[in-house]
């Protein structure tokens, strides 16, 4: 499959490597993790944003995979959870904490967790509020991850298996 | 979804002349909603014009001291900037209650607006609905409608407007900037959205390839104490059944100046005048809220299924109204 | 007690806990085979008709569309059990979203359009997809045992006249939808007349044999593989049309096939728990005695598939009573064929009967724990069989104690902070204990390792993690000695993950093996294992021990749940404060896991109460809350404090680990400890789920 009218070659960048696929204009970044490029640990939940089991990070920010069409993601840094510990290395900090807390049962939103979590730990250290940070908090100074903070940033990825309580657990983990 | 050509615009005038030169193009912000509705084949774009990256990504203080927000600022980024959070904490808090933190990261100041119903009758392809395909009826109207509008609904259609962004930028008295192939011009965000009357397939006043470049916030709401609340069916990551902004001044127990905007209650995010008006001058008090309130509702036009809506808009209304007006005083 | 050195209630780490952290643990739609073509299904848009026509032209000219399946060029299959696997074997539509064609296409952007294309016409029949409980349609079912779903004992209404204290009140649950995280999905390929399917699924071993009967082949020549599967809830736990549809599209093309449900198609295609209308009706003496207890719930079915969510069964293990009278009813509409969501009956029947418990300590002015404390029992009502073991007693009260229940002011509405009313609530859990026979093997190395095999399921209860513990116990050696092989049709057959039975079953015949292991290896002491080890196998098929039904006892996991929510005066927002439960099943086996397992439940009890509902469209008989935008699964922001505690019992009359299933009773009565919370808290008494602000806040 060549570029044409209808596809693009798109050069970016996955898990530090970088990559140039041929997309179909219609095909979001998650079609392409899972079925070109064999990265299937961003999960396909729902495929309209209304799970978060595709959250993957692109230019450090986390995103719903599924709503991003590849073709725009031209020169982008993208990070899936095979790229969170380094090649043949221990697991991210987060990924421990999840099999010690087992925050997961089936484990097919858990990708999108961690990776939820990587962006909502880095977005409250850059001092970003959430819906349930006290409006009158300084503004941009770093918000601290209570338990209702962790609760309310990771709410865009659903667990159906429940283990929430587990999650908010393994999230404090790493940021006490 | 059938494929469609990709071009990726450099500037305003270059994204309105491809537009104005291919039928069928719609323009891509954070595709949040877009690609979501080519899934399901609510939108069928021959081409896409990726305006994502055209340099309207700055928030922005202008010489007359409004605050200018680029069209293609995240709504994550809109609600942590500075200028936002400090003198339009309404704007804040509403774009925090909605979506989600991957969704706000992606999602458009633009697109927001631009954003479709939820109605699962506009979704579903083999169900009727006027919104989606002119002339073909409305099946939520006798079918399930707990969602739908109560205020300013029409024969043709009883969907409302999902976003809460919007709901805020109509209380602030907000203007959008549109540039289309004619020049540019603002419509204020009041009056963005539209009802649905006889052409409910038209959600705004946009023209047919005008491009949203940015919102303005005014100098004269700036720094008022203001506020957002939603009422929903779970916590967080679901669409208001009813939300309030509001922008209150009070002036010793007088009201000096207020703005209300209701959410999930129309087609449109709902300016109440109507309660505006029966407020400015009158006392600040938890009666004169209510009456208010009531006065503004007394509108409303609920179905079957949707009459709750009314109480929950009054409740949360008044509370917000007496929570601002009895907050210590805003810098 | 277990002594200290066991295996077995451990804390054990969930041995595929790393793959699943990295992402490499791989479902069943992520294997990638060479060829690889997708599948797109086209659901019809009637409620109730025929297929008229079926123009694929558009489809087929669709590029990279390689097919299109439909009942006109479809294989014919060979008998289904199960009538909605008959996939696209007639032009029969018995309900909206049943499957009229498959495409298949070389890429899923071009399967997805294909899809779009086809144009299909319908002649269409008036349906009827209303519930109503008094339809002369509606029927008494039988129960598993043959006999008619409905079950008195004494004079029951006569009682009822004549009972001091009387509650009657009808509670309604909605559609309820399972929607595991990973939507329902297969990749099958033929390769020589063998057929491999990598299936999403609670069971591999019915999987292969539905398969071989539809595909007329031994079994031999299927292999079905479920390694990883990302949630059920009882929608995997039989064949789905989507595995008989990929290998269909895959024998007919030739390629490799995978086909993954949208998940906007899963409410009509894979199960969900029937909405249920309950009637209750208790009477009891001044003192709380029940002197009856009626239980009447009415569910829907489908016209091809006869499903009863048999909610009353609950009313015949919890509370003795000398009249009573409980029954099924179910009423076959125009709608998408039911099935198993978790505990299915016990979940909806509960909530109905722990409701009216507590309107009855209120009408008794009596304290709702110490009222199921007068009630409890020994022998089983309906069957006057003993109880192997029935801690609710000891569950109610630790619940009470940890809970700080002595506290609680008993009038409603008796406690606020600022416009938030707070109110607490309690209610009783049971499920049933159940096995069923399964084979496994286990084998010794020389290297000092031992492999279990057994075709489990782990749908996310760790069963490989419990099966080694298991294993290790028997054998006596340490758990990361014992490597564990599941998930496979190549292993010893074995049945599903459901019922909240499969480490009982897998457990026992493991735990049999293991012990034969053990006898063998302890007859070769000191001598070299040979290269390919030594092994033994086991199979329980037929074992006396476990046919429960034949026994003389009664057997039932036990527990207690306690609420306390907060409700916004102003909105009618209930939101959980704190979540107490406390379990009697057996011996638990692996803490970690099992707390997991307990407190996943709850969550999805407190959705129950809470968030989740369907509504099924009137006019076009389908659910109209079918995504998960509009079907409220409960988010990490609803999930409050939560707790899961155990009473561990020492049970006899168990399996060999002496354990009782774990997966579901935390789902069973939690709904009402959070409704009795609420009304506590408000006064107001909603008999409707969920509770929901629409609801709340009209009745405030």
């Amino acid at each position: 499959m060549g570029a044409d009218v209808f596809h693009s070659e798109v050069p970016l960048t996955v898990n530090g490597e970088a990559r140039r696929p041929t997309v179909d204009h219609r095909s979001t970044l998650l079609d392409v993790l899972r079925e070109q490029l064999g990265l299937t640990g961003a999960k396909k939940g729902c495929d309209h944003g209304q799970c978060g089991a595709c959250t993957v990070l692109v230019d450090g920010r986390r995103v719903n995979s599924c709503l991003l069409l590849a073709v725009s993601l031209e020169g982008r840094e993208v990070i899936t959870v095979e790229g969170l510990a380094p090649a043949g290395g221990d697991l991210h900090p987060l990924q421990r904490a999840f099999v010690d807390r087992d925050a997961f049962q089936c484990g097919y939103c858990t990708p999108g967790q961690i990776c939820s979590a990587v962006g909502a730990i880095a977005e409250a250290r850059a001092g970003r509020a959430s819906h349930v940070t006290d409006p009158a908090a300084d503004v941009g100074a770093p918000v601290e991850l209570t338990r209702d903070e962790i609760r309310e940033r990771l709410s865009g990825n659903i667990c159906r298996c429940g283990a929430y309580p587990h999650i908010v657990e393994a999230v404090e983990d790493v940021t006490r | 979804m059938k494929s469609f050509r990709y071009l990726r615009a450099h500037s305003v005038e270059e994204a309105t002349a491809a537009h104005a030169g291919r039928p069928g193009s719609r323009y891509l912000g954070g595709g949040t909603n877009l690609v979501d509705l080519m899934k399901m084949g609510v939108e069928r774009p021959r081409t896409l014009i990726d305006v994502s990256g055209l340099p309207l990504d700055a928030v922005e203080e202008l010489p007359d001291g409004s605050v200018r927000a680029g069209a293609a600022v995240r709504n994550s980024d809109l609600a942590a900037h500075p200028l936002v959070r400090d003198r339009y904490p309404v704007l804040a808090q509403a774009l925090l209650s909605g979506a989600s933190g991957q969704l706000r990261n992606a999602a458009t100041t633009g697109g927001n607006l631009l954003q479709r119903t939820r109605c699962p009758y506009f979704q579903d392809l083999a169900k009727p609905c006027n919104k989606r395909e002119p002339g073909t009826g409305c099946g939520a109207r006798e079918g399930v409608h707990r969602d739908h509008a109560v205020l300013g609904h029409s024969p043709q259609c009883i969907a409302t407007h999902p976003s809460d962004m919007a709901v805020a930028l109509a209380a602030l008295d907000a203007q959008v900037e549109l540039h289309g192939a004619h020049g540019r011009r603002t419509v204020p965000a009041a009056d963005f959205h539209r009802l649905p009357g006889d052409r409910p397939d038209l959600d705004t006043e946009i023209a047919p390839g005008e491009l949203i470049t940015g919102v303005r916030l005014p100098a004269a709401t700036a720094g008022l104490p203001s506020a957002y609340r939603k009422a929903r069916d779970r916590a967080s990551y679901a669409f208001a059944l009813a939300s309030v902004a509001v922008v209150l001044d009070v002036d010793g127990s007088l009201v000096r100046d207020v703005r209300i905007a209701f959410g999930g209650l129309a087609h449109r995010p709902w300016r109440a005048l109507r309660a505006e008006r029966a407020l400015v001058g009158g006392p600040v008090t938890e009666e004169a809220f209510g009456r208010a309130v009531d006065a503004e509702l007394a509108a409303a036009e609920p179905l079957p299924d949707n009459a709750f809506k009314v109480p929950l808009a009054r409740g949360i209304a008044c509370d917000v109204l007496r929570r601002l007006s009895t907050a210590p005083t805003a810098a | 007690m277990p002594d200290t050195t066991s295996a077995l209630g451990a804390p054990t780490e969930r041995r595929e806990g790393p793959a699943k952290v990295t992402g490499a643990a791989r479902y069943a739609a992520e294997h990638l085979p060479g060829g690889l073509a997708h599948a797109w299904p086209v659901p019809a848009t009637i409620a109730r008709g025929e297929v008229a026509s079926v123009d694929d032209t558009a489809a087929l000219a669709v590029p990279g569309v390689v097919g299109v399946l439909t009942h006109l060029n479809a294989p014919r299959l060979g008998e289904a059990d199960d009538a909605t696997l008959a996939v696209l074997q007639d032009a029969r539509v018995p309900h909206r979203g049943w499957y009229v064609a498959l495409v298949v296409a070389d890429t899923l952007e071009a399967a997805r359009e294909g899809a779009a294309a086809v144009t299909v016409t319908y002649a269409e029949e008036p349906h009827d997809v209303t519930l109503d409980a008094a339809s002369p349609a509606a029927y008494v079912p039988e129960d598993p045992d043959g006999n008619p779903d409905e079950h008195t004992r004494g004079n029951p209404d006569e009682a009822f006249a004549a009972a001091p204290v009387r509650v009657d009140v009808t509670y309604e649950v909605p559609p309820l939808h399972n929607h595991p995280m990973e939507p329902h999905a297969a990749t099958a390929r033929w390769e020589e007349g063998r057929l491999t399917v990598h299936d999403s699924s609670q069971g591999a071993t019915a999987v292969r044999q539905t398969l071989a009967s539809l595909f007329k082949l031994p079994e031999e020549q299927i292999t079905v593989v479920s390694e990883h599967v990302g949630g059920g809830f009882g929608s995997k736990g039989t064949p789905r049309p989507h595995v008989v549809l990929a290998s269909m599209a895959a024998r007919e093309t030739g390629r490799p096939v995978k086909l993954a449900l949208p998940r906007r198609h899963l409410a009509a295609v894979v199960g969900h728990r029937s909405p249920t209308v309950q009637r209750l009706r208790l009477g009891a003496e001044a003192d709380g005695t029940l002197t009856t207890l009626i239980h009447e719930v009415t569910s829907h079915t489908s016209r091809v598939k006869e499903f009863v969510e048999t909610g009353a069964a609950v009313s015949r293990v919890m509370y003795p009573s000398p009249h009573a009278r409980t029954g099924n009813r179910v009423l076959p509409l125009d709608v998408p064929s039911p099935s198993w969501m978790r505990a299915p009956g016990e979940a909806p029947g509960m909530y109905a009967l722990e409701s009216a418990m507590d309107e009855l300590a209120v009408a008794l002015g009596l304290d709702p724990v110490e009222l199921r404390l007068r009630n409890d029992t020994r022998t089983e009502p309906d069957t006057g069989k003993p109880f192997s073991s029935r801690h609710l007693a000891e569950c109610l009260r630790e619940g009470a104690r940890r809970f700080g229940w002595a506290e609680r002011d008993p009038r409603p509405r008796s406690r606020a902070e600022g416009p938030v009313l707070i109110g607490s609530g309690v209610a009783a859990a049971t499920y049933p204990v159940l096995v069923s026979p399964s084979r496994a093997s286990a084998h010794a190395y020389p290297d000092g390792g031992y492999v279990i095999r057994v075709n489990a399921t782990d749908i996310g209860t760790g069963a490989r993690t419990v099966l080694a513990q298991v294993a290790a116990d028997a054998l006596g050696v340490p758990v990361d000695r014992v490597r564990t092989e599941v998930g496979s049709t190549d292993l010893p057959a074995a049945p599903l993950a459901g019922g909240s039975s499969g480490t009982a079953s897998w457990g026992w015949a493991v735990h049999e093996a293991c012990t034969r292991l053990a006898r063998r290896l302890a007859g070769q002491l000191g001598q070299q294992l040979p290269p390919e080890g030594v092994g033994a196998s086991a199979d329980t098929e037929g074992t006396p021990d476990t046919n429960y039904a034949e026994s003389e006892y009664a057997r039932h996991a036990f527990g207690a749940h306690f609420a306390e929510v907060g409700v916004d005066a102003v909105s009618g927002e209930v939101r959980v404060r704190r979540l107490l439960g406390v379990f009697a099943a057996g011996h638990i086996l692996n803490a970690r896991t099992a707390r997991s397992q307990f407190i996943g439940a709850m969550t999805m009890g407190l959705g129950m109460a809470l968030t989740e509902h369907s509504t099924m469209d009137k006019a076009f008989g389908d659910f109209a809350e079918s995504d998960l935008a509009s079907y409220h699964v409960p988010v990490n922001a609803d999930v409050p404090a939560m707790e899961a505690h155990w009473i561990d019992e020492d049970d006899p009359h168990l399996n060999p680990m002496g354990s009782k299933g774990i997966g579901e009773i935390g789902i069973v009565g939690t709904a009402a400890a959070i409704g009795n919370a609420v009304h506590h808290a408000t006064g107001v008494r909603l008999r409707e789920l969920p509770i929901t602000p629409d609801k709340l806040v009209t009745a405030l």
